[in-house]
This record gives C-alpha cells, structure tokens and sequence, in this order.
C-alpha cells in the first residue's frame, strides 16, 4: 500500500503454501457440502481442489503466466459455482474466485510479508492478519444492514422480505416502484422539501449560537462554567422521549406546537451539543496569543473572529454543523410530537410508514439518501486530499 | 529588591492600582466570555429545560381532585374512612358534581382516579349524567307550587336582592375562581350578576348554587343568566335551604324582591332530600368505602402517588405498600433497562477498540477510507438501520436463511434472534457503535506509536506491551465512549419499541405508552424524572472522571 | 374558549341548516386527521378528492396521527390551540373525547345528509353512533389471518379462534396485538367460558388469572405487534402461522399483493371507525368541516369507500350499494365483515367495561407479558 515493501518477498515452499491454501478451501468445501448433504465430503473436495489448483498456478504454470492464471481460476470458480447452485451460484463462484485466485498467490509467493517487519516471528504475522480479518468482521456488521436495505428497495413486492424471484435473480422479483413512488408521491415530496427546510435552519441556529458560546466558553475566566456547560450539553444526555414529552406540552401552551419555527427550535436545541462539542475541542487546541497579536496590531474583535479565529475552528464548526444537520435530518421522536401535518419530515413519513403500511418506499429513500452521502463523504475525502496536495503536503 | 522607595501598590500605566487594574480587565474578560455565552444559555433555557422543568412537574401535581371537587374535599378532611361517608358529604359532592358534569370536567377527574383505583372512571360519568335528574325532582316540586320559580327572571331579582340591594361580591367572585380553576383558564370581564347580600345569609346554599351558575352561563356559554332558566341544582339548593327551620323564620321577615314566592315554597312541603340514597340509586359503587378512600387518599393539590406507581408501590389506608405482584412491572423494567444498556455498553467496547485502534494505526489515507464505512451508518436513517436488522435477524431473515442455507441450523429449529433482548442488544449495539468508535479513536490518535516500539524494544512482549502501555492511555478513550454510549442507550425508545418484543423493551417505551396511550401524564413524568435522575447522577460522574471537554466526535 | 365553543355550536347549526353561511365564510383548507396507509388512501379517493373536485380552491392536509388522538387533542386543548379539524378515531377515543369536552356534540339529523329514501341520519345509522360526539364510517373487525401452505399437511384448515391456541394441532408463532383487549376475551372463551359471562369473568382476579393463564399456553410463541401492517408483514415473511390484525390490512396481503393468507373469521372483534369534530374551531373552519362531513359521510360517499378496502360502510343504506373492488373488479361484500357468512360468531367488545377496567387490566396485562 504504501509504495515500498519492508521486507523482501520471496516464495514460500510448498510444504507451507499447500497446506495453508488446503485449508482455506477446506473451509469453505465445509459449507458447500453441508449445503449439498455432506460437510465432510465437501472438505474434503474443497482442500484437495484448492491444493491442485495451488500446485498447478504455482508450480507448472508459474508466476510468468500469473494473470492469465487468475482469469482462468475465477472462469473455473464461476462454472462450478454455476453447475452447482444457478444464478446465485454464479455470484458465489465470481466472489470465491476472486479471493482465492489472489489467496494463492499471495501465500504461495510469500507477499503477505511485505508490508510487515522482517523480524516478526510467524505468530506475529498470524495475529497480525488475524486482527485484520476481525476488524473486517467489525466492518461488515457496521455496513451490512445497508447492505441489506440496498437490494430489497428494489423488491417487486410491498414487504421487507427478500422473495424467491430476488433470490433467484428473475428480474420479474426487482422492480423500481417503490423509486417511483418515492418521487411521484406528493407526501414524500413534500416530506424531502420540509427536511430540506427544516434541518438547515435548525443547522444555522444551532452552529451560530454555539459557535459564539464555545469561543465563551473556551476563555480563562468563566464563572459557572461546569453548570453552563452541563446546561448546554443537556439535549444530548437527556432521553429523547422525555426532551419531546416536555416540548411538546411546553411548545402547545406558548402556541408553537405544530409551527415549523418549533420544529427548528426543537431541532436547534437537539443539535447544540455536537456543536459545543466540537468546537471546543477545536477551541482546545487554538493558540490564544493569535487573538491577541491580531488586537496587538489593530483588529477589532470581530475582524478577529472571522480573519484569525474562524479560519482556524472551521474544521470544528463544520464537523459540528454536519452533526447538527444529521440531527434534525435523521430525528423523528422530538418532530411526531412537536411538529404536525405541515411539518412532516422525511423520518416522520417514514415512522408511520413502517408502522402503517410497510412499504419498501422508506427503503428506496434510505437507499437515495445512502448513495448521496457516500457521493458526499467520498466528494470531502477527495477534496480533503487535493487541498493537501496543492499545500504540497505528503498524504500523511 | 529595588531600591525605590515608594510602599503603596503597585500602579499600572495609568496610575490605577494594578491590583484593581488586573481585576477590571479580568471581570471586563469575563463579561465578554458570559455575553457570548448567553444568547445560547437562554435559547437553551427556554426552547429546552424548561419545557423539561415544566413537564417533571406534572409528576406531582394533583389539583383536579381539589379543583373538581372542592367542597367534597372539604367535608372529607374530618372523615374517618371506617364507613361510607354521612348525607352531609354526599350534598356536598352533589353540588360538586353538577358544576363539573355541566363543564363535562367530571369525567377527566374520573380518568385520574381510575389510575389508583379501577371503576371509578364509570361511577364518575354514570354519575354524572344522573345529577340533572336528581335535581328535577326539587325542580318539579318548586315549580308546581310556584309557577314564578321557572322564570328565569324571578330568579335574578330575587338573587340579586333587587336593583338597590347590597351585593355579595365576594360571593360571586369565589365562584368564578372557582370555575377559573375547574376550566383551567382565566375569565375577563366584570360579573353581570352579584347575589345580594341579605339574601345570601338568608338563603347560603341557593346563593352559591346560584352564583355558580351564573358565572357558568355568563362566562362559559356566553349567556345572559337573565334569560337562562337556572340549573336544577339551585332549586335542590333552594329546597336544602328551606330544610332549616331558621330560614324559614328568616323568610318570614324577609321583603326583598321574591319574598312572597319563597314564603309559598317555605309553606308548602318539599320532598325530603336524601343525597346518599339518591347517589347509590345512581351507582351502587358509592356505598363502597373503597372508592371513598381513594378520593380522601389522592384530594390533596401534590401528590407522591405518581412516583410510587413508577417503583411498583401504591397507598392504601395502612400507609405506602407494595403493589400486588401480578401488577410490579417498573422495577423489572428499570432493571432490565440498566441490564440492557451495560450490555450494549460492553459490546460497543468490544467492538470498538479494535476498530479504533486500526483507525489510529492505519496510514492517513486507509483510514479516511474506513471512516467512511463508520460514518455511512451514523448518516443513515436509524429507522431504515432497525428495519434492516428486524430483516436480518427474524427466523425467516437472511442470517437464519444463509446459516440453514449452509447446512448449520435445521430448517425448523431456526434461531430465535428477533423480539427479544438479543434483538435488542445486537441492533442497539450496531446503532451505537459510531458514538463508541469516535471519541475512542480521537483518544488512541493521540497515542504515539513509538511508545508501544519503545516498549517493544525494551523487552516487552506484545501483550505486556499493549497491556502496560498503550491499553491505560487509551481508557480515558473507552470512558467516554461508555458513558456517551450508556447515556444515549438508557433511554433509547424506537429501536426497542421496533426489535425489543416483550423481553427487549426499556423503559422509555413504556413512558412514550403512557404519554400516547394511557394518557396518565403524570405516570410518565414520574418515570421520566426517575430516569433522567439515573442519567443526570451518570452525567456527573462523566464529568468528574473524564470531563465533558473531553469528549470528541469525529 | 368555552364561549367561543358555545358560540360556534349555533352557528354549526345554521352551517348544517344551509341558510346563513356562503362558501365566502368558510376556511379554504382543512386538516384531516387518519390512520395513513391504505384506510386513509380509502378515505381520500372516496371522501376527499371528490370533494376537492366540487370545490375548487379548498385544500385538505392529512395527518395520520389517529393513534396519538386523544392525547394530542387533550394537549391542544390545554394549549387552546386546536389545529386539527377533523378527527377519525375508534369509537372508544370518540367516547373518551366527547365525555372530557374534546369533541363536539353533534346533531346528527341536523348536520348530516339523510338517506335517498328520506330515512334520517341518526336511523341510518342506528346503533353505530355509540356517543354524541360520533359520526360513524365503518364497521371493521380484528380478526385472524393464517398461511394457508403452512398448515400441517392432513389437517383441516382452521376453523375456530380456539386454534389459535392449540399449539399441538397448528405449531407455529402466531402475532397477537400487544394490548388486553379481545386477546383476554378469545382466551376465556377458548377455556370454556359462555360468550355472554365473558365480561363478568373477566371482572373477578380469578378471571383475568385464568385468562393469563390461558394466554400462558402460548406466550413461548407469540410475537406482539403494535401497528396494523405488522401481522402482514409477519405472515408475509412466514414469521408466524395465524395472527390477529384488521380484516382490511388481511384483505389488503391477500386479494391486492396474493399472499398465500386466508381469513379465519370466526370470534371476530366488531369495532367502529369514524370523525369527531374537535371542540373550540374557529367559526370559518368549522363551517367547513360541517360541509365536507355532509358531503362526505351520505350515503354514497360511504359505499364508495368500500371499493378501496373491505371494511363495512356504517350507514345501512349504503350495504346494498357496495360494488366491486376499484383495481381488481371483485366483489367487495364477500370480504366484508358484516357478510353474514363472515358474522355468523362474533365478538362485541363491550367498551364501557373496558373504559373502567382498562388501567388495572393494562397494568396486569403488562407485568405478566414482562415476566
């Protein structure tokens, strides 16, 4: 990954690469057989295959023909898998051909070594993948219900159910009504416009308040400080039910239940916290004597704030402002309570979606708003990385 | 040191004490600290607390018994509740009742005392519906001795005493704090009627009963009570005035506006008035001392009986017992709810640290990459993430499907993996792992990596290394991460609701029933307060260990 | 607010009487209160669309917040600001909203459009209106649905509520909704228990013990649902094999999406569905609810809903006039629940009892499901 290899590569002999790449192929036969009757069976099929395939792409065919190897192992993987299970068996056989087709030669060549220090012993080594391949179970529980969530918005039915027709691949199990109605239906339009209004205004509420309080908050000399800050936190600590109970008998009295200007205040207040939250730690870091060369040589306090502070806190201030949007973009206790017809948002169309009639159009929105944010995420990773290179700093 | 002879203080440049000089410019710095703080101090205050503050109270708030039924409360206070209470009670209640069954209140103070006691809801709305019959029957009488009594003017020359006469003010006023507080609003405008004076001593009862219903048609009809026939219940009060010998005397001598028409009334026989057998004619209910209890139990205006409830207690006449077993829930739900969470705490860690810490010892650009994949769930719906996991984990789910598809789980003996605590836990776990991960892995950030080399090459083996050296710099990391994942856990309330079944709901899902469902508000709030005391005593301890500046995210 | 409200009842009754107010006084929109899902889209192509269409410039706003009625109506009235117009809630809500002041009283011979045949609102409707706050629409049932593939090969299908809890002759989960209410009541009557002393029974500890214990034979494997798409969902997924829900929702998974469910219509559990009025609106809102509701609850509009969704239009003038389904073209009386086929045994839930026992059983109900 990193460009330059720590330690030499060189090929393991056989008595060490078969066994391994047996093994692994063991382990998956044991699956495969289970599926088709006999577990045993299919171990040991799995590690006798994957030991002739090892033997015959190490050793006969040799690293010169690699990829052409590799092709030719994945088309192998794909018609097995094809005879054996259909249409879905051709997915497992490309998955299952990939890996193993880049597993054998990594083992047999030895090049899982490369990026580790030569002096590690081979336990370490061990651990070493081994933690790797926790952490990319980690990392698949954290994504696979998105995973999940992504095909079945695509169900011809309307349940949350994966039906026979998906598993098989019939295209007539897939279809894009629930995208449709997405779009077409005027609640869920109106829900989008509502969220689109109210999550930003409760975002500036929330980001320019707290950003003045957490530049307070951050000097020498603030009387009360722990109580202030335990008031400002409280938002985030207290049980939503509880926060949305309240407001909502508060906000009925004084006449703002069922406004959109309670809805973002409600908001505003949720997303305070993240706000303070990060800005302050930003703050932690800020070199106060900046602020004051800047008085020093003649700024006002507020072309301080915007020509020295600001530039600096803003990674903190948008970090916060993100987390403050993602709370009023994502709230649906506090807005059933609090808001009402006029005020639906996209999680309160989808709450009673679930509950009333569970359409996989919710579905089909989580998946639209996924894509966007990875589309986001990804768009700030790269520009992230371009600013760096233009400063002409090393990728880390 | 310095060979100055001056002794005073020391100046600053402009020849203020430094001292006071100092202390200006630091209260000057911390005006300047407060007045940026304010504007979000007071947004906070008043768009969040003290919605908050207001609806804890209702935890402890009794006045509808009070309010509803003030002069029953009154006659209650000497009653010893040994036996169903006397007639003088029961005339009291009677007049209660039909103001509140006239402002359709009654049938709310009977929903709040059906919470401590069940059948109370219906004795209160059968009862109420019977008032107007059992006030006709002195209605009738009157009316047949004296046709005058259904003119409606009569009525409002004789109560008032006529155009001259002295008035009664406090009276009237009484009455309208009266309703004011049965209606729960305020009232403005002067009173179109004021009893008089000499007729109110003569006759008190038909006085008050009179008063109430003309502040009642003024105020809450929109009426004038110059052209309203008066309630049944002033005549019923007519007729308990005349009961008293002494009025009738008083009548005698009396020569204000409608002298004559009482004298006909005080001449002639009225029926007997018999509050308490005309009640238990209404409802049997009322002879069972039970009830009676209850309304002497829960009259005061502040009651503790709501926060009993929420620890499976209740009052009863021996003093604060447990409730019977078959109806203690709290207890096992505030429980579980602590159970819950320390579990979906512990997973979270374990999950967590290793995450983090390849996180932080990844180069840069891998694990920007991989922070996509934590943040991806965090920025999508939790309600889309709870449906995905209800899809995953039920018996016909894609876990079950693809462990039977493998041959590892039979068809019919499918895991049970969904409406229960481990529903629960797994789906919360997987939410709550974001609010783990991230301050975990601003901690380890921090950490150098050559202290674990250092420690490495000092002979240290990797365990006794990761053990001695890097695991304690990162605890300040798992702290914050436990308490915020803890915290936000304790009163998660949609993803139980959604996965939790009966075993794995918490309690919040019961006070969400309560507020929605149940409607008896001041349950919820006495279980909402108990709850918030449990995060607020956590929240401290946070702040004393880690301290609330600590906390990163992202 | 009060008098405001009083006010406003005579001028309801000169809006119903059509002479004093023109389409000038009243409110160009109205927000209507539903359940959401396919009930509420009933109700939009039947009611309101309509309507919109006969009057142009008015909008209407749907809310589905009828779970939360009765609580949100009693904040808005503490708030004294009522932002809802029409209300569709069980009949038990409209009992409760009407008893506390809620609700608006109406008259309706007064308010509502007669019969074709000239018969009055109140005889058309007859029993339905349960209190005086009620303007009935439909009579629905909760009644069980059952995977037909997965009976027990050789066993007859089932025909008796009692099968739900005969766990050796139909294995398998069954949903049930998370509330006492009719589970207690089936319960008794499977232990044996005469249909008319099903509430005294229920009115002594022993009685609820032996139901509990009743439901105890199965709570291993019962799945509680909260929401009406839930057993749907579940029978859909084959998650359970019979469960309870509302018999449109059942129709709704059989005839429009052909799930292999059927109906198991015995024992079912007759309920009302139907507008209240909140009390305390504004006098140009209210003349426009009391328009709509005129238009809205004849005789025709009430059949017209019955193309949408199997429930049972409440007006008996409407039954002879329910057609066929709106997409599918079958015959919609069949499914509905008040077919005399369907209705040979039902169960009327009795919602007086209810409203004085409901905390206690509730409270009993809950700790024994929490055990």
């Amino acid at each position: 990954m990193n460009g330059f290899t720590l330690t030499p590569v060189e090929t393991k002999p056989l008595s060490f690469s078969l066994p391994v790449i047996g093994a692994a192929g063991g382990f998956v036969g044991l699956f495969v057989g289970t599926a088709h009757g006999s577990g045993l069976m299919g171990v040991v099929i799995g590690a006798v295959a994957l030991m002739v395939l090892a033997y015959v792409a190490l050793v006969v065919l040799g690293l010169a023909q690699e990829k052409i190897t590799r092709w030719g192992l994945v088309a192998l993987f794909i018609v097995a898998g094809v005879l054996l299970a259909g249409v879905p068996g051709f997915v497992l056989g490309l998955l299952f051909g990939l890996f193993f087709s880049w597993f054998i030669f990594w083992i047999g060549e030895g090049r899982y070594r490369a990026n580790l220090a030569p002096y590690l012993t081979s336990g370490q080594v061990l651990w070493h993948y081994a933690f790797r391949v926790i952490c990319g179970a980690i990392f698949i529980f954290l994504i696979t219900p998105i995973l999940v969530v992504m095909p079945l918005s695509f169900n011809a039915q309307n349940f949350f159910t994966f039906t026979p027709e998906m598993l098989r691949f019939d295209p007539a199990g897939y279809s894009l009504k629930h995208y449709q109605d997405f779009f077409t239906s005027n609640e869920w339009q109106q829900a989008l416009r509502n969220s689109l209004l109210i999550a930003p205004a409760a975002t500036v509420l929330s980001v320019s308040f707290g950003t003045l309080a957490a530049i307070g908050l951050s000097s020498e000399h603030v009387p009360f400080r722990r109580a202030i800050m335990a008031v400002l936190i409280s938002p985030m600590i207290v049980p939503l039910i509880i926060s949305a109970a309240g407001m909502y008998f508060f906000y009925s009295r004084i006449g703002l239940q069922g406004t959109y200007l309670g809805v973002v205040l409600a908001h505003a207040a949720l997303g305070i916290p993240f706000v303070i939250i990060t800005v302050t730690a930003t703050l932690v870091g800020f070199d106060r004597s900046l602020t004051r060369a800047a008085a020093n040589m003649g700024a006002d306090p507020v072309t301080t704030f915007f020509r020295v502070q600001m530039p600096l806190i803003l990674p903190g201030v948008i970090s916060g402002g993100l987390f403050a949007f993602i709370t009023s973009f994502d709230e649906v206790v506090v807005v059933l309570f609090v808001g009402s017809a006029n005020q639906q948002t996209l999680p309160w169309e989808m709450f009673t979606g679930l509950r009333e009639q569970i359409s996989p159009t919710i579905l089909a929105v989580a998946t639209i708003l996924v894509v966007i944010s990875i589309a986001l995420l990804t768009t700030m990773e790269y520009l992230r990385r371009r600013s760096e290179r233009l400063r002409g700093m090393s990728p880390s | 040191m310095s060979d100055s002879t001056h002794t005073g203080p020391m100046l600053a440049a402009d020849g203020t004490p430094l001292k006071r000089s100092l202390r200006r410019a630091l209260r000057a710095q911390k005006m300047r600290a407060l007045a940026l703080i304010a504007p979000l101090l007071i947004f906070v205050l008043l768009t969040f607390i003290a919605p908050i503050v207001d609806m804890l109270f209702r935890s402890v708030e009794n006045q509808i018994v009070g309010n509803t039924l003030p002069m029953t409360v009154e006659e209650l206070r000497d009653w010893d509740a040994t036996e169903v209470p006397d007639e003088q009670v029961f005339r009291a209640l009677f007049f209660d009742l039909f103001l509140a069954a006239e402002a359709k209140e009654h049938t709310k103070l009977g929903s709040r005392l059906n919470y401590e006691k069940s059948g109370i809801s219906s004795l209160f709305r059968t009862s109420g519906r019977d008032m107007n019959d059992i006030g006709e029957v002195f209605q009738d009488a009157l009316e047949e001795i004296d046709p005058a009594f259904e003119e409606a003017s009569t009525w409002v020359e004789m109560m008032s005493g006529g155009a001259r006469a002295e008035p009664n003010a406090r009276l009237m006023s009484n009455q309208i704090a009266r309703l004011e507080a049965l209606e729960a609003t305020t009232f403005s405008g002067d009173a179109e009627f004021l009893p008089g004076a000499a007729i109110s001593d003569i006759l008190p009862n038909t006085a008050r009963a009179y008063a109430a219903f003309a502040a009642f048609t003024q105020f809450v009809d929109g009426k004038s009570v110059t052209k309203e026939e008066p309630w049944e219940a002033v005549y019923a009060a007519l007729a308990l005035d005349l009961e008293d010998p002494a009025t009738k005397t008083a009548i005698a001598s009396y020569a204000g506006p409608g002298a004559d028409n009482l004298r006909q009334a005080a001449a002639a026989t009225l029926p007997p008035i018999a509050m308490r057998d005309a009640f238990f004619e209404s409802n049997k209910d009322w002879a069972n001392v039970t009830f009676w209890e209850t309304i002497k139990t829960y009259s005061p205006p502040y009651t503790t009986g709501y926060f009993l409830n929420a620890v499976d207690m209740e009052k009863t006449p021996q003093g604060i017992a447990l409730r019977s077993e078959d109806e203690r829930i709290y207890g096992i739900l505030f429980q579980r709810t602590m159970f819950m969470s320390l579990m979906i705490t512990f997973s979270c860690v374990a999950l967590g640290y290793p995450v983090a810490w390849i996180l932080a010892n990844l180069p840069t650009r891998t694990a920007n990459l991989l922070m996509i994949l934590v943040l991806l769930p965090f920025w999508t719906s939790l309600l889309v993430r709870t449906s995905a996991w209800k899809v995953m984990l039920q018996q016909q789910g894609v876990i079950n499907d693809v462990l039977v598809w493998l041959g590892l789980v039979a068809d019919e003996s499918r895991l049970v993996m969904i409406n229960n605590q481990f529903g629960t836990i797994v789906a919360m776990t997987h939410i709550l792992l974001p609010f783990m991960i991230l301050p975990m892995y601003s901690v380890m950030q921090t950490i150098p990596p050559s202290y674990l080399r250092a420690a490495k090459s000092l002979g240290a083996n990797n365990w006794t290394a990761f053990w001695r050296v890097y695991f304690p710099q990162s605890v300040p990391g798992i702290g914050a991460g436990s308490i915020l994942v803890f915290i936000l856990a304790i009163g998660y309330y949609i993803t139980p609701e959604i996965v939790g079944g009966t075993t794995g709901t918490f309690i919040s899902n019961r006070i969400a029933y309560h507020i929605s469902s149940s409607l008896n508000w001041g349950l919820a709030a006495a279980l909402g307060t108990i709850l918030l005391a449990v995060v607020l005593i956590l929240y401290w301890a946070y702040d004393k260990i880690v301290g609330i500046d600590n906390v990163k995210l992202g | 607010m009060k008098l405001t409200k009083t006010l406003l009842a005579t001028t309801a009754l000169t809006v119903a009487a059509g002479t004093a107010v023109t389409a000038q006084d009243m409110a160009n929109s109205m927000t209507i209160v539903s359940w959401g899902g396919a009930y509420q889209a009933s109700q939009d192509k039947a009611y309101v669309q309509p309507y919109l269409a006969a009057n142009p410039g008015v909008t209407a706003t749907w809310d589905e917040s009828s779970a939360e009625a009765v609580a949100k109506l009693r904040a808005m009235n503490e708030a004294g600001n009522i932002t809802w117009d029409l209300v569709d809630v069980v009949a038990s809500d409209s009992m409760r909203l009407c008893d506390e002041g809620l609700a608006m009283e109406i008259d309706h011979d007064e308010m509502l459009a007669a019969a074709p045949d000239g018969t009055s609102a109140s005889d058309d409707f007859g029993d339905l209106i349960v209190s005086d706050c009620f303007i009935p629409q439909i009579v629905y049932s909760t009644t069980f649905g059952y995977r037909t593939d997965m009976v027990p090969a050789g066993t007859e299908p089932p025909s008796s509520v009692c099968d739900v809890f005969d766990l050796a002759k139909y294995p398998g989960k069954r949903s049930l909704q998370k509330r006492p209410i009719d589970n207690m009541e089936w319960a008794l009557y499977c232990d044996g228990v005469a249909k008319d002393e099903i509430y005294d029974v229920l009115g002594t500890d022993e009685g609820v013990e032996r139901a509990l214990a009743k439901l105890g034979t199965i709570k291993d494997q019962v799945v509680w649902w909260s929401a009406g798409a839930e057993t749907p969902q579940l029978l859909a997924d084959g998650e359970v094999f019979i469960g309870s829900t509302f018999n449109g929702r059942l129709f709704s998974a059989i005839a429009e999406q052909g799930q292999p469910i059927a109906m198991l219509w015995d024992m079912q559990s007759f309920d009302l569905d139907g507008w209240i009025v909140p009390a305390g609106l504004p006098a140009d809102r209210l003349a426009r609810v009391m328009d709509f509701l005129k238009f809205g609850t004849d005789t025709q509009r009430l059949a017209d809903q019955a193309a949408y969704i199997s429930y049972g239009p409440a007006r008996a003038s409407s039954a002879p006039l329910v057609g066929k389904h709106a997409e599918l073209g079958i015959d919609m009386a069949p499914h509905m629940p008040t077919d005399p086929a369907n209705a040979s045994n039902v169960h009327i839930y009795d919602y007086e009892w209810w409203a004085d026992n409901r905390d206690d059983l509730d409270a009993k109900f809950q700790s024994w499901l929490a055990q």
